[in-house]
């Protein structure tokens, strides 16, 4: 197995474990319960298969309060449901090992801690299959957890300009500011016939430098056309026709047709830069998501 | 203007707008901060009544005419204060969320974008045990037209009007309210969900608000994929008289991808947007696929 490419990743190291004789199986689990927004540890006697494909009935989900944390009375109550007697050796290992599962969860800012199957051997109780999700958001405090990234070199390019990028494989680049309004942007070039080549915004506040940068990662993919959305409130219509203007003179032959939409802050400002670069900017998106899919359209047909 | 000789009043108070509106005393948390002062200025710029700014070491100065003190107690032994606008970094906001909420305040907006989950459901958690309105995280904040505005939307396209605003992402809601405004319906009160996987308040909430305040007579839901907050605001919808009008932005995004907001991602086939557009046209929301059918669809309704 060593070498060799399990879905596009390399295997570049091979964990082995002695046999286990399996007496009982459990799932364990600690997530998040968004709707409910606390945590909910979740368990059930049917370990070691999908825990989708456990019936309803037989899934126990406990919800904790962040604010109050765990405490074991909650994993005795857990192991009470589950059929197991608190005196038995049995019930004592999986109170401890609830305790822990919680503690992981917490202590390493998880998302997600899921055992699976937990397994009982003899009088001991070992995780055969453990998946741990840390939270991106908490890196600055787990700096000692290895961190495993699943993109494309374009898309960590983006992720150190602090820019969210998600490729596509439509021929129409696109920029937004905006999380909603990039995934909009998206939707609305598909309803005129068009296809999205990535999602990325440029989230509010970003200077000239990180939005030029920005359009040349885009640029670089060579897309038919770029399409930049940018509805002004603490980004500034200015900096973004600066930062076309700039990476217009670096590359004054740039080829890609460039569609724009500018309105918000410093509009007007905005405006001006671009005509001067000859470029007239267009106020409503839909009609400039239009003329996008129009200019691409055009080129497939003069290829 | 002709909304603002509709007053109604009941019990002596002025109920229009939800949540906030021209008596509502504000403070800033981070005021001196590059966010934080300039979203003071646009705020007082807007009319919001801002009495204070928190800002440890600094103490004693003053920024655009609001004293400035070292903690949200100091403040509280010289102001009455109705709600707090949090601009502070994400790795230390919890500490600020958490002094506000200890310090009694009864409305808390966090702007604050990639706080770590396991910090949000503990200032959630509080926020509830205390009986605070906690709007957000990763929200532009709230805007009742004309008469307040805590966070950071553009001041220009918020104009009073009969429509309330709902909404999980910051640029789109801009986008949507500009529409509304330049087809001459303005809103009541524009409410920042957040762009988080948990929030505070949630839409069930915020429609119920929506429903009780005469002001509004009609109320529009912008959701995105991921997560089940549409789903949950459906159950609600369907027993709600006043009309609900929604748009879902991630029609063409690729499952198991975050698009910029944290909690928007289709994980495991669920959070789709076929999923939200089905539960929610059940229940008897009309959801419209463009942005712009969004005026259109206000103009037949309040006509």
């Amino acid at each position: 197995m060593l070498g060799t490419n399990i879905q596009g990743y390399l295997v570049e190291k091979l964990l082995v474990e002695g046999n286990l004789a399996v007496d009982q199986e459990f799932y364990l689990a600690v997530t998040i319960d968004e709707g409910a927004k606390s945590p909910v540890i979740i368990a059930s006697n049917q370990g070691g298969i999908d825990i989708e494909e456990v019936p309803e009935n037989r899934i126990l989900k406990v919800h904790t309060d962040a604010e109050l944390g765990m405490y074991p009375f909650i994993a005795r109550n857990i192991v009470r449901r589950l059929g197991l007697g608190l005196g038995s050796q049995h019930g004592k290992e999986l109170v401890k090992a609830i305790l822990a599962t919680y503690q992981v969860f917490q202590e390493k800012d998880a998302v997600l801690v899921e055992i699976n199957p937990l397994v009982f051997s003899g009088e001991k109780i070992f995780a055969a299959d453990a998946k741990v999700i840390i939270d991106p958001d908490a890196r600055f405090r787990q700096k000692d957890i290895p961190y495993i990234e699943d993109q494309t070199e374009t898309e960590k390019l983006a992720q150190d300009l602090g820019v969210s990028y998600v490729e596509l494989k439509g021929d129409i680049a696109i920029m937004a500011n905006g999380a909603g309004i990039a995934m909009s942007t998206m939707d609305i070039l598909l309803y005129y016939g068009g296809t999205p080549a990535n999602f990325m915004d440029v989230v509010g506040g970003t200077d000239t430098e990180t939005i030029a940068r920005s359009l040349e990662i885009l640029l670089a993919k060579k897309p038919k056309v770029i399409f930049i959305n940018i509805f002004g409130g603490s980004t500034r219509c200015d900096d973004v026709a600066r930062a076309y203007a700039k990476v217009k003179k670096k590359d004054p032959g740039i080829q890609v047709p460039v569609v724009i939409r500018l309105v918000g802050t410093n509009q007007d400002e905005g405006w001006r830069i671009l005509q001067e670069c000859g470029i007239e900017a267009y106020t409503d998106m839909e009609e400039a998501a239009a003329k996008a899919v129009e200019l691409a359209a055009c080129i497939c047909a003069s290829r | 203007m002709h909304m603002r000789q509709q007053v109604v009043l009941v019990k002596g108070m002025v109920l229009m707008a939800i949540i906030v509106n021209q008596n509502t005393k504000v403070i800033v948390q981070g005021i001196t901060g590059k966010q934080g002062s300039f979203h003071t200025r646009q705020m007082l710029a807007y009319g919001t009544k801002v009495v204070a700014g928190v800002a440890p070491g600094k103490g004693g100065i003053t920024f655009e005419g609001v004293p400035v003190y070292d903690t949200v107690q100091a403040v509280l032994e010289n102001h009455q204060v109705d709600a707090t606008v949090i601009f502070i970094q994400a790795a230390i906001a919890k500490d600020a969320v958490m002094e506000a909420l200890e310090a009694g305040i009864g409305i808390v907006v966090v702007i604050t974008e990639h706080i770590p989950i396991h910090d949000e459901l503990e200032f959630i958690s509080y926020a509830r045990r205390k009986g605070a309105i906690l709007i957000g995280p990763n929200t532009f904040g709230i805007i009742s037209s004309g008469k307040c505005r805590i966070g950071i939307p553009p001041n220009q396209f918020f104009i009073p009007g009969p429509v309330g605003l709902v909404s999980r992402s910051g640029t789109l809601a801009y986008e949507i309210a500009k529409k509304l405004a330049v087809a001459g319906f303005g809103q009541s009160t524009a409410v920042g969900m957040g762009g988080d996987c948990v929030k505070g308040l949630t839409f069930v909430e915020i429609l119920k608000l929506f429903e009780a305040d005469p002001e509004t007579r009609a109320v529009v839901l912008i959701g995105e994929i991921g997560g089940d907050a549409e789903e949950e605001a459906s159950v609600y919808i369907k027993e709600m008289p006043k009309p609900v009008i929604a748009y879902i932005a991630g029609k063409s995004a690729p499952p198991e991808k975050q698009m910029g907001h944290a909690g928007a991602i289709i994980r495991g086939g669920r959070g789709t947007y076929q999923s939200k557009v089905k539960t929610l046209s059940m229940a008897g929301a009309l959801v419209v696929e463009m942005p712009s059918e969004v005026p259109e669809k206000i103009s037949k309704l309040l006509a």
